[in-house]
Order: C-alpha cells, then sequence, then structure tokens
C-alpha cells in the first residue's frame, strides 16, 4: 500500500462503502432531489426546448384539479377500506389460526401466498374474474346465487370498477398482517388468558381486555405501515381499471404517472408525487414517534 | 369442557381454516386450471375448475411464441445481476457501519433511512429524465443500476445490526493470523452472516424478477423487456386467450418458487436475528 497506516484506518471504510454510496446518492438521492426540482418546472423533455422556471404554479394547479381532488378521494378511499379490512381479517385469521390444535403451519403458509405473488400476476387474476358479462364473479351472483338478474359490468362502470381494486387490495394483505399478529399472539403468557377464563370473561371479553392491550404495540405498527401502503396504491389501479372508466377510479400516483408519461407533463407529474411523498413521510415520522415508546400509546 | 364438545369445536374451527384457505388460493387454483385448458379461446361458461382434457398445449404454445425465452433470460440476467450487486453492496455498506467509526457515520445512515421511508414510486419521473440522459433507457443494465440502488438503503439497514452481533474477537485473533480487512471480510464476515445474506438474496431476487413499474417506464424497445412487462402485453395481444397468458404466468413463477426452496432453510433464522437486533 502506498498510504501511511494512519491514511490507511482513515480510508478504508470509505473504500467498504464507496460502491453502495455511490449507487445510493446517484440514483437514490440524486434523483429525489432532482424530482423536487421538476415540479417547480414547467419541465420540456425534448432536447432543445427549455424549461421554465414557474414557482409553485404546479402545486396550485393540483388543488385546483377536479381529477386530482378526485384521485386524492379515491386515495383516501382505499386507504380507509382495505386497512381496517386487512387488519379485521387478518386478526380473525390469527386468532383462528392459533387456537388451532394442529396444522397451523400449513394454513399460515397457503394464507401468505397472495402476499408474495406479484401485484402483476394477481391483478391479472382480478380482471379474468371480473370480466363481463361471462366472467367468474358475474357466473356466482347471475347464475349460482341469483343476487343479480343481469351481469355486472364491472369495470366498465364508474361506481362499480374500484371494486375489484379494493377486494385485491385487502385479500393481498391478509396473509402479511396475519403472520405479525400471530407471532404477537403467541407471545401473550398463556397464564394470563388462562387466569381472564377462570374469572369468567368471555371470548370477546378476553379479547378486548386482555389480549388487545397486550399486542396493541403491534397493532399500531400494521395500522401504520397499511396507511403507508394504502397511500402508495397504484400498481393494481394502473393495471387493473387504467384510472378509468373516465380516469374515475385514478389514485394520486396513477394520475401522477398518467400525467408524466402520457400527457408528458413531466413538472406536474413530479409536484404530485412530492405532495404524495410529503403525506407518506408525515406518517413514517408518526410511526417513529409512535415506535420508540409503544407503551404510551394505550 | 367434554370430549363431545371439544370435537365439535374443533371441526367448526378447521372448517372456517379450510374456508379462508379456498379463498386465498381459488385465485390460483383458476390459473393453473386454465392454463391446462387447451384451445379456451372463449370464456367457459359455466366454468369448471377441473379441465376436462388436460394439456400442456398452452405452455409450450407459450414457451415458443414471439421472444418469450429472450423475455425470460432477459428477466433472468437482470434479476441474478442486480441480486449479486445487491448482496454484495449492501453488505459492504452494513459492514463499514458496523465495524469503522468515521466522521459523517451516523449522517449518512440516517440519509438512508430517510430515503427509504419514501416509496420508489415517488422518484419514478426524475429516474425516468436521469436515464434519459445518462443513456441508460432501453438498456438492461439501465434496470440493474436503478435495482441496485433501490435496494441497497433497506439491505443495509437490515445487515447492519447482523455484522454488529458478530464477535469481535474473531476479528481480532484473524488480524494477528495477518489476515486484511478485506480477507476478514470476506473469509469471515460474510460466511458468519450466510442466513442474513440468505434472506436478502431471497427478497432481493423476488422483487427484482417481478419488478413492473420501471421495467415499463425504462424499456421502449421490445427485445429488451422482461417477463412481467412482456406478460402484460401479451394479456393485450390475446386478450380473449386466458389459457396462454396463464400458462405464462406459472412458467415466470418456476423460477421464484425454486429460489424460495433453495434458500428457505437459511432464510427462517436470517429473518429474526437480522429484525431483532437492530
Amino acid at each position: 500500500m502506498f498510504f501511511s497506516h494512519k491514511t490507511q484506518k482513515r480510508i478504508l471504510p470509505f473504500i467498504f462503502m464507496l460502491p453502495g454510496l455511490i449507487f445510493f446518492f446517484v440514483f437514490q438521492l440524486f434523483p429525489l432531489i432532482k424530482g423536487l426540482q421538476i415540479s417547480f418546472y414547467d419541465w420540456q423533455l425534448l432536447p432543445g426546448k427549455v424549461s421554465e422556471f414557474i414557482g409553485f404554479d404546479n402545486y396550485i394547479r393540483a388543488f385546483q384539479d377536479q381529477v386530482f381532488c378526485r384521485a386524492f378521494k379515491n386515495t383516501i378511499v382505499y386507504t380507509l377500506i382495505t386497512v381496517p379490512g386487512q387488519m379485521i381479517l387478518a386478526m380473525l385469521a390469527a386468532l383462528l389460526l392459533t387456537s388451532l390444535p394442529k396444522g397451523r403451519g400449513i394454513f399460515r403458509a397457503i394464507y401468505y401466498i397472495p402476499v408474495i405473488t406479484s401485484w402483476l400476476i394477481v391483478s391479472l387474476l382480478i380482471r379474468y374474474m371480473f370480466q363481463s358479462p361471462h366472467g367468474l364473479v358475474n357466473y356466482f351472483l347471475v347464475e349460482m346465487f341469483h343476487i343479480v338478474e343481469d351481469p355486472i359490468p364491472w369495470l366498465r362502470q364508474a361506481n362499480t370498477s374500484f371494486v375489484p381494486i379494493l377486494l385485491l387490495g385487502i385479500w393481498k394483505g391478509i396473509g402479511w398482517n396475519m403472520v405479525i399478529y400471530i407471532a404477537a399472539l403467541l407471545g401473550i403468557p398463556t397464564e394470563l388468558k388462562e387466569a381472564a377464563a377462570i374469572d369468567g370473561a368471555n371470548g370477546w371479553q378476553r379479547f378486548w381486555f386482555i389480549i388487545a392491550p397486550l399486542i396493541s404495540p403491534t397493532i399500531v405498527f400494521t395500522l401504520i405501515m397499511l396507511l403507508i401502503g394504502g397511500f402508495n396504491v397504484f400498481i393494481s389501479v394502473y393495471l387493473i381499471t387504467g384510472g378509468g372508466p373516465m380516469q374515475q377510479t385514478e389514485v394520486m400516483l396513477s394520475y401522477a404517472y398518467h400525467q408524466a408519461f402520457d400527457f408528458l407533463d413531466f413538472g406536474y407529474g413530479a409536484a404530485l408525487s412530492y405532495i404524495m411523498a410529503f403525506l407518506i413521510v408525515f406518517l413514517s415520522v408518526l410511526q417513529i414517534k409512535f415506535l420508540r415508546k409503544p407503551q404510551e400509546i394505550y | 369442557m367434554n370430549i363431545r364438545r371439544k370435537y365439535v369445536k374443533n371441526i367448526i374451527l378447521y372448517s372456517l381454516a379450510i374456508l379462508g384457505a379456498v379463498i386465498m388460493i381459488f385465485p390460483f387454483l383458476l390459473m393453473v386450471s386454465n392454463a391446462f385448458k387447451p384451445d379456451v379461446f372463449v370464456i367457459e361458461y359455466p366454468p369448471k375448475l377441473i379441465p376436462e382434457n388436460p394439456s400442456v398445449k398452452n405452455f409450450v404454445e407459450a414457451w415458443t411464441s414471439n421472444y418469450f425465452q429472450l423475455y425470460f433470460s432477459n428477466s433472468a440476467f437482470v434479476s441474478i445481476i442486480s441480486t449479486l450487486g445487491t448482496v454484495l453492496f449492501s453488505a459492504m455498506t452494513a459492514y463499514a457501519f458496523a465495524r469503522f467509526k468515521f466522521k459523517g457515520k451516523e449522517v449518512i445512515f440516517t440519509a438512508m433511512m430517510l430515503v427509504l421511508m419514501v416509496p420508489d414510486i415517488i422518484s419514478v419521473i426524475p429516474r425516468f429524465y436521469i436515464a434519459k440522459t445518462l443513456g441508460l433507457r432501453n438498456s438492461l443494465w439501465g434496470l440493474i443500476i436503478f435495482y441496485i440502488a433501490g435496494s441497497v438503503p433497506l439491505n443495509t439497514f437490515m445487515l447492519r445490526g447482523f455484522f454488529e452481533a458478530q464477535p469481535r474477537e474473531l476479528e481480532d485473533a484473524m488480524t494477528i493470523d495477518g489476515a486484511g480487512p478485506f480477507g476478514i471480510f470476506f473469509r469471515m464476515a460474510m460466511p458468519l452472516a450466510a442466513p442474513a445474506l440468505a434472506t436478502v438474496t431471497i427478497f432481493s431476487f423476488l422483487g427484482n424478477w417481478d419488478e413492473y413499474v420501471w421495467a415499463l417506464t425504462a424499456i421502449d424497445d421490445p427485445l429488451k423487456r422482461t417477463l412481467p412487462v412482456a406478460i402484460y402485453s401479451f394479456q393485450g395481444q390475446h386478450g380473449t386467450e386466458w389459457g396462454l397468458v396463464f400458462a405464462a404466468m406459472i412458467i415466470a413463477l418456476i423460477p421464484v418458487i425454486i429460489v424460495f426452496l433453495l434458500m428457505q432453510k437459511h432464510f427462517t433464522s436470517g429473518l429474526t436475528t437480522g429484525a431483532f437486533k437492530g
């Protein structure tokens, strides 16, 4: 080596970190900063055209944009429905599986399959099932259970096209939550549950007064992770409805993506993404704050 | 509780668990069953779950159709190189954070954690611009570079705790025996971290193999497509030939299953150790 021992020692950590840090700074951090810059411009992608600095215009435009308001509303609706949906069903599944005498492992693995399957595959499966008029869901509703007279054109009308997206969001997330809840439930000392049972507490009381308070840090953790995930909804919307019909099912990120790559309005797309990023970072900060002192939550 | 009541209770519990399992795997059963149905150009009505004349025709047709094998090898190339890069560079960075004291250490680490909070999709627009400027569009390396960059912060975070937990005495012993820092890293720290590295490998490979949005955005050239993008456009071209589309999806799932089975043994212990020591 050409350097003195002391210099070697000083640069050694940076040699180890160099490749990782180059990737991080150039291709992760820099794009985020560049994105913030783009959001303040009427950004021109084509070479030779000049991008014009327009300050907060893209952000102001967002709040006057009806489609954006609808996309924002849809994102909130998606979050408000899929988050409790996943949590309740996952908790029921976790309680059910932990009370099985045998075979918990195999059921847990099966319930986890949707979690590890790619969004592309499950989105295509949902599109297949919700086809009309001859889709599987319509078959069950019309022919088998006679709930409706005529097949529902699920993906072609505004008020039903969001339903498959919501169902997919819940169905795919149950396994992830359930695994975490099972781990938490198994961590509760059995003496506590037995004591409550001896005192005559019924199942509901045992859950509400013994189990729920004990695992509340876990519940808060999943709540915040799911809120972040809910705001992030994108691929399923993009693949199932493409934001249609008539941009009725657009969510924030799909709208940002369409603005950038269909309408080539990069500045506006970047601004929409940044509004989203601020919301998500805000939630993450909440999470760190809450999870640092879990005992303060209840 | 008498035995009879317990028996009834168990039947109810298992029935509910099985009902849940059916709901969770029904779409996949549908996928498999349709993939084995030959020549279903229109959707069967009423639908049948068990194919009448099962055949592998769809699989053969999907595999030999236009460029499918090229897409498969594109995906394999991108996923394998990105996974190797992610594992190596994350491990080196994490090791530096775990073992060395240097200026700006916590500042850099905090920057990584902050970026980690922001989902990748937020920066897809500026990444597109940067890839275009650097000539990384329509190139598999453009995918690889951004996949590695996207995975380094999370995996550095995961592995840091793992390296910190390794006993320092072993390193001291190796230093006395004359090993340099890289010798210690590659011959001791990496092998000892095998379970955690297996976890990183599984999740990186899975993530890269399934990645859709960036591959869709960065690649226009049909010859440079990866499988997820190809399968989606496949569905567009063969709108009603779902059997063919499902067969293509199942072929794309095979490497995922193989990686899971190969790495599964290491994977559980690595996950817990990495997670609880942070």
